[in-house]
C-alpha cells in the first residue's frame, strides 16, 4: 500500500498507510492522528486541515484551486507551500509524499 | 447487584454526535485523565451530519468517510463507546442517568450533547410510510432505499436541509416540489436577496418550488404516502415525502431534571445548566452569544458543537474560558458553494457585493454600521475577510463595501470595538 509520512506537531515523523480515493486529511484523521480538527468534513469551509507539503514535493500535486487559496490566505502561520489536507485526492502517484501539520491555534 | 448495568465515570457525555465526540476527543487532547463514557443512541460511531443531505444522499461519500474518528480511536483514547443508548432520566442529586432499559450509569460531570431530534409535522398523515426526516444515518438510508422506486419526491420545508436535498434529488432525475410556508426560502437564516437567487437557481435545474404555500396533511394510499395536500385543497402528488422542518431540541430528561430552559437548556459561559456539574453543548444549548448582541439563542451548527465542545472540556480540565467564536455554516448545492459568516438576525442594512448574474457574490448583512454577517455564494474571499470585518466590530464604509474591487479588510472606518465577551 502507498504512504503518506506525516510530521506530527511534536516533531514526530512516520509513513502512514494511505488508501487511494481518500484526501490526506482522511488519511491523517483514519490513522489515529488527532491534531486536525477537519471540522467542516472536506467542504472548503473551515481551514483546519492545514498541513505544510515538502517544498520538494509541492509541484508534484495539482495546484490549490482559487476557493482553496482564498481560504489559505486567510489561515496564520501560512508557508509557501501550505496546503487543506482535505483537497490533497491521495492516490497511489503520491506515494512517498511527505506533508507536516502546521501549527495549532 | 448486576455489575453489567451499573457503572460510573468521571465524565458521561449524553449524545454521540458532533458536540459529544468531539467533547471526548478534547478532553483527551487537554491530557485529561479522567474515565469518560459517551453515550449515544444511534447504532452507529459518532459521524459527520452534514453530509446526509448532501455527499452521502448523492452516493458520492461512502458511511465510512463520515466517521468523525475510526473505530480503533476511541479505544486507544480510553473513550468508553455505548452506542444504542438511550438516556431518558436524569438524577442531579444522585448524580446518575438512566437509559431506557434501565442501564444506571454515574457521572462527576454530566456534558449533555443530545442535539434534537427532527420535528415532525403536525399533520394528518404525517406518520405514513415514505415520509421521510433527515437527521440520522438511518433516515438517510431508508430515504435512499426507497428512492430506486420514486419518480416524484415533495420536499417539506426551504431550510439548508430540504434545498440540499432537493438539490441532490433532482441532480438524480426525480420530480421535485418543494413546498415552503414562508414567502421565500431560508426565511429563518438569511435575507431575501440570497433566497431570491437560490430559488432561481433550484428552478433552473427543475425544482418546482411552491412558496408561501400551507400544508393540509398527507395523504395514504395502503398506508404509504402517497401525495400532499396544500392548505388550498390541491393535491401534489409523491412518491416520497421529505421533512425538513427544523429540530425539537431534545432536553426533556434534563429539564425534568429541574435545570432551567424550554426551547433548549439554558447554559452559562463556560456550558454549565443550572444543575449542579451538568453541562450543555451543540444544537440543544440555549446561551447568549456574543456575535447575537448577547441576545440568547441556540446555535444549529458544526461550527457551535465543535466550539462549544471545546469550551467544556476545558472547563471540566481545569483551564475554562467564555465561549466566545464567530458563528459559521455552510451548504452545498449544485456547484453552489455557500459560505455564511456571522448572524444575520436584526440586520438593518444588506448590501450585495459582486454579481449575481456570475454566480460569484455575497450578501452583506450590518446592524448599526457594522457587519454582522455575510452570506457568500463562491465567494470565500469574502467569506474569509468579512469575518475580520464582524470580529473587528468597526464601523465600515457601507459605500465600499458593495464594490468586489475593493477588499473587505480596507473598508474599516473606526477603531476595532470586538463583540463583548462574556465573564465565567
Amino acid at each position: 500500500m502507498a504512504s503518506l509520512i506525516v510530521t506530527t506537531r511534536d516533531g514526530a515523523t512516520r509513513p502512514l498507510p494511505a488508501d487511494a480515493g481518500l484526501s490526506v486529511m482522511e488519511v491523517i484523521r483514519d490513522n489515529g492522528i488527532d491534531e486536525l480538527l477537519a471540522a467542516c468534513g472536506g467542504s472548503l469551509s473551515c481551514g483546519t486541515c492545514h498541513v505544510i507539503v515538502d517544498p520538494a514535493q509541492a509541484l508534484a500535486l495539482p495546484p490549490p484551486s482559487e476557493a482553496e487559496r482564498e481560504l489559505l490566505d486567510g489561515l496564520d502561520q501560512v508557508a509557501p507551500t501550505s496546503r487543506l489536507g482535505c483537497q490533497i485526492a491521495f492516490d497511489g502517484r503520491l506515494d512517498g509524499l511527505r506533508v507536516t501539520i502546521a501549527p495549532g491555534s | 447487584m448486576s455489575g453489567a448495568t451499573v457503572s460510573d465515570y468521571d465524565v458521561v457525555i449524553v449524545g454521540a454526535g458532533q458536540a459529544g465526540a468531539q467533547t471526548a476527543i478534547a478532553l483527551r487532547q487537554l491530557r485529561y485523565q479522567g474515565t469518560v463514557a459517551l453515550i449515544g443512541d444511534e447504532a452507529e460511531l459518532p459521524y459527520e451530519r452534514p453530509p446526509l443531505t448532501k455527499a452521502y444522499l448523492a452516493g458520492e461519500k461512502s458511511f465510512e468517510r463520515l466517521l468523525i474518528r475510526p473505530a480503533a480511536f476511541w479505544q486507544e483514547k480510553a473513550v468508553d463507546l455505548r452506542p444504542g443508548c438511550r438516556i431518558d432520566a436524569v438524577d442531579p442529586a444522585a448524580r446518575r442517568v438512566t437509559a431506557a432499559d434501565g442501564t444506571s450509569i454515574g457521572y462527576r460531570r454530566l456534558v449533555w450533547a443530545t442535539g434534537g431530534a427532527a420535528r415532525r409535522l403536525d399533520c394528518p398523515g404525517a406518520a405514513l410510510a415514505g415520509v421521510h426526516s433527515m437527521r440520522s444515518r438511518a433516515d438517510a438510508d431508508r430515504l435512499a432505499s426507497e428512492l430506486p422506486t420514486a419518480r416524484q419526491v415533495v420536499v417539506i420545508g426551504g431550510g439548508y436541509i430540504g434545498l440540499e436535498a432537493a438539490a441532490v434529488l433532482v441532480g438524480a432525475g426525480k420530480a421535485v416540489t418543494l413546498i415552503e410556508a414562508q414567502q421565500h426560502v431560508l426565511a429563518r437564516m438569511s435575507g431575501t436577496m440570497l433566497a431570491r437567487f437560490l430559488e432561481a437557481e433550484h428552478r433552473a435545474r427543475g425544482v418546482t418550488l411552491r412558496l408561501g404555500t400551507a400544508v393540509h396533511g398527507i395523504e395514504g394510499r395502503d398506508g404509504t404516502a402517497c401525495g400532499v395536500r396544500l392548505a388550498s385543497g390541491e393535491l401534489v402528488p409523491a412518491d416520497l415525502v421529505i421533512v425538513g422542518v427544523g429540530i425539537v431540541p431534545a432536553v426533556a430528561p434534563l429539564l425534568a431534571a429541574g435545570a432551567r430552559g424550554s426551547d433548549g437548556v439554558e447554559v452559562d459561559a463556560v456550558c454549565r445548566t443550572s444543575l449542579p456539574d451538568v453541562y450543555a453543548i451543540g444544537d440543544c444549548a440555549t446561551h447568549a452569544n456574543a456575535f447575537a448582541d448577547g441576545a440568547r439563542i441556540r446555535l444549529e451548527s458544526v461550527q457551535n458543537a465543535n466550539d462549544m465542545a471545546g469550551t467544556v472540556a476545558r472547563s471540566i480540565a481545569g483551564v475554562a474560558h467564555p465561549y466566545y467564536a464567530v458563528p459559521w455554516f455552510w451548504s452545498n448545492q449544485y456547484d453552489l458553494r455557500l459560505q455564511t459568516v456571522g448572524l444575520a438576525a436584526g440586520h438593518d442594512l444588506a448590501v450585495l457585493r459582486g454579481a449575481i448574474d456570475a454566480r460569484s457574490f455575497s450578501v452583506i448583512y450590518l446592524r448599526n454600521g457594522r457587519v454582522v454577517a455575510l452570506d457568500c455564494v463562491n465567494a470565500t474571499k469574502d467569506y474569509i475577510q468579512g469575518r475580520k470585518l464582524i470580529e473587528s466590530g468597526a464601523d465600515v464604509r457601507t459605500d465600499l463595501i458593495a464594490d468586489s474591487t475593493v477588499a473587505l479588510t480596507t473598508c474599516l472606518q473606526s477603531e476595532c470595538r470586538p463583540p463583548m465577551r462574556s465573564r465565567i
